[in-house]
C-alpha cells in the first residue's frame, strides 16, 4: 500500500483522534483561564494568605511533571474512591497544569501595565475593583496575547501526553493503528503532519486575534 | 468674598527619613488659580497628590469646601471624582480612544447614562479643540493633544478644582502654547486650579496667587505682581530671576 493510500485509509480514525485533541486543548485552556486569572490577581493584589495559597499552587504544579499529574489523577485517585474517565482526567490535568503557567503569564502582564494607568484611574475616582476591571484587565489581555499564544500551542502538543492514560486523542489512535498494521514510521509521520497543520491554523488565528486587538499607535 | 474651595492646614509628609513636606498651609478660593513654583525635589508634586490622597499625608488636615478630605471616614473616591488631576506625562488610558478616555469616568464612577456621558465628553473635547480626534488613540496624538485630552477628562467630571502637576514639562517647546492656552481659558471662565509649573509667563498672567516652595516649606506667597517685582524673601527673588531667565517669562 502506498503512503498516500495508507494515509487515506487511516485518516478517519486519526481525525477522530484529532477532534479529541482539539476538544481537550480548548477545554483545558478554558479551565486554565478561569483558574489562571484569579490566581494571577491573587499573586499581585492578594493579601498574605491569598498570595501564599496562589503561589503554593503555581509552585506545586510547575514543579511536578505533567505526566505525573495525569497519573495521579487517573491511576491515583481511584484508590481514594474517585474514578475519572481518561478524557475527564486528561481534561482536568491539562487544565490545572495550564492554569499554573497561564497564571504566571497573566501576572507578568498585569505587572507590566504601567503604574500611571492605575494612578490616573484613582484620580478620577475609580475604586480598586473598577480600576482593575476597566483599566488593568483590558490592558493585561492585550499584553498577554503573545505569551498566551505560546501556551495554547504548547497545550495542543502536550495534550499528546493524555495518550499515557488512554484518552482517545490522536496519539492513541496512531498507536492503535500502528500496532495493527506495523507501519509505525508512516503512521507517526502522518500524525506529526496533522499536528503541524493544527498548529499552523492555530497560530494564524492567534495572529489575527493579536492584530485585531492591537492598540492603534502603539 | 468668594468661597474657599480648598484649605490645607499644616500638611506634613515623610518618605522614610526624608521630610518632603514640613507643614504646609494654604487655601484656594473659588475661581482662583494658584501657581506653585520652586526648585525640583521641593515637594510640590507631593503636595498635589496629598490633596487628592494619592499619597496620604502623615499629618495635617485638608478640606474640600466643608468636607475634610483627610478624615478617614470621608469616601475618598467621591472626593477624587470632584477633584480633577492633570499629570506631567498625561497618563491617558492607552487602550481607550480619546472619547472613551474622557467618557469612562462618567460611565464608571458617576454612572451617567451613555448618551448623556457622550454629550458631556464631546462638549469638553470641543472645548479643548479636539472634537475631530474622538476616535484616535492616545499613542496616535502629539504630547500637546494628549495633554488636552487629559484636561478634557478632568473637566468631564465637572470638578470643583483641578490639580495640574507640571502639565507642560514633558512637552516639546512648540506644543506648550496650546496647553497653556486651554488652561488660560479655563482660568478665565472661573475654574479653580492649583498648578505646579515652571511657566513663569503663565504664572504671571493667569495666577491669582503664587506660592514659592522650597525644601518642604512655603517660603513666600503673594500676588504675581508682588512676587515678581517686589518679593520679600531673597531666595524668592533669586529663584524667580533664574527661572525667568531659563524659561523666558513674558514681560509685560
Amino acid at each position: 500500500m502506498s503512503f498516500l493510500m495508507l494515509a487515506l485509509d487511516i485518516m478517519p480514525k486519526l481525525l477522530e483522534g484529532a477532534i479529541v485533541t482539539i476538544e481537550l486543548t480548548i477545554i483545558a485552556i478554558m479551565i486554565g483561564i478561569f483558574i489562571g486569572i484569579p490566581v494571577a490577581m491573587g499573586r499581585v493584589y492578594g493579601n498574605k494568605p491569598v498570595y501564599a495559597i496562589c503561589t503554593f499552587f503555581v509552585e506545586i504544579i510547575r514543579g511536578t511533571p505533567l505526566l505525573t499529574q495525569l497519573f495521579i489523577l487517573y491511576f491515583g485517585l481511584p484508590s481514594i474512591g474517585i474514578m475519572l474517565s481518561p478524557f475527564m482526567a486528561a481534561m482536568i490535568g491539562l487544565g490545572i497544569n495550564s492554569a499554573a503557567y497561564q497564571a504566571e503569564y497573566f501576572r507578568g502582564a498585569i505587572q507590566s501595565v504601567k503604574k500611571e494607568q492605575l494612578i490616573a484611574a484613582y484620580s478620577i475616582g475609580m475604586n480598586q475593583m473598577q480600576a482593575i476591571r476597566h483599566i488593568i484587565l483590558p490592558q493585561m489581555f492585550r499584553l498577554v496575547i503573545p505569551s498566551w499564544s505560546n501556551e495554547l500551542i504548547y497545550l495542543l502538543k502536550y495534550s499528546s501526553m493524555a495518550y499515557m492514560i488512554q484518552a482517545p486523542e490522536i496519539m492513541s489512535q496512531g498507536r492503535l493503528i500502528a500496532s495493527r498494521n506495523f507501519r509505525t514510521f508512516e503512521v507517526f509521520i502522518i500524525v506529526a503532519l496533522i499536528y503541524l497543520v493544527l498548529v499552523s491554523i492555530l497560530s494564524k488565528i492567534l495572529d489575527m486575534v493579536e492584530n485585531k486587538f492591537r492598540i492603534p499607535g502603539l | 468674598m468668594p468661597n474657599v474651595i480648598l484649605r490645607a492646614e499644616n500638611v506634613y509628609k515623610k518618605y522614610g527619613k526624608l521630610e518632603v513636606l514640613k507643614g504646609i498651609s494654604f487655601q484656594v478660593k473659588q475661581g482662583e488659580t494658584t501657581v506653585i513654583i520652586g526648585p525640583s525635589g521641593t515637594g510640590k508634586s507631593t503636595l498635589l497628590t496629598c490633596i487628592n490622597q494619592l499619597t496620604p499625608p502623615d499629618k495635617g488636615h485638608i478640606w474640600l469646601e466643608d468636607t475634610e478630605i483627610t478624615n478617614p471616614n470621608t469616601d475618598i473616591n467621591i472626593i477624587r471624582s470632584s477633584i480633577g488631576m492633570v499629570f506631567q506625562h498625561f497618563n491617558l488610558f492607552t487602550h481607550l480612544s480619546v472619547l472613551d478616555n474622557v467618557r469612562i469616568g462618567l460611565l464608571v464612577v458617576k454612572k451617567t447614562p451613555m448618551k448623556e456621558a457622550t454629550e458631556i465628553s464631546m462638549g469638553k473635547l470641543n472645548e479643548v479643540g479636539l472634537g475631530d480626534k474622538i476616535d484616535a488613540y492616545p499613542a496616535e496624538l502629539s504630547g500637546g493633544q494628549q495633554q488636552r485630552v487629559s484636561i478634557a477628562r478632568a473637566l468631564a467630571m465637572n470638578p470643583k478644582l483641578i490639580l495640574f502637576d507640571e502639565p507642560t514639562s514633558a512637552l516639546d517647546p512648540e506644543l506648550i502654547g496650546e496647553v497653556l492656552n486651554v488652561m488660560t481659558k479655563l482660568a478665565e471662565i472661573g475654574m479653580t486650579m492649583v498648578v505646579v509649573s515652571h511657566e513663569m509667563g503663565f504664572a504671571r498672567a493667569v495666577a491669582n496667587d503664587i506660592i514659592f516652595m522650597e525644601k518642604g516649606v512655603i517660603v513666600e506667597e503673594g500676588k504675581p505682581d508682588k512676587m515678581f517685582n517686589d518679593s520679600e524673601n531673597p531666595r524668592t527673588r533669586e529663584f524667580l530671576h533664574k527661572i525667568t531667565e531659563l524659561y523666558g517669562g513674558k514681560t509685560e
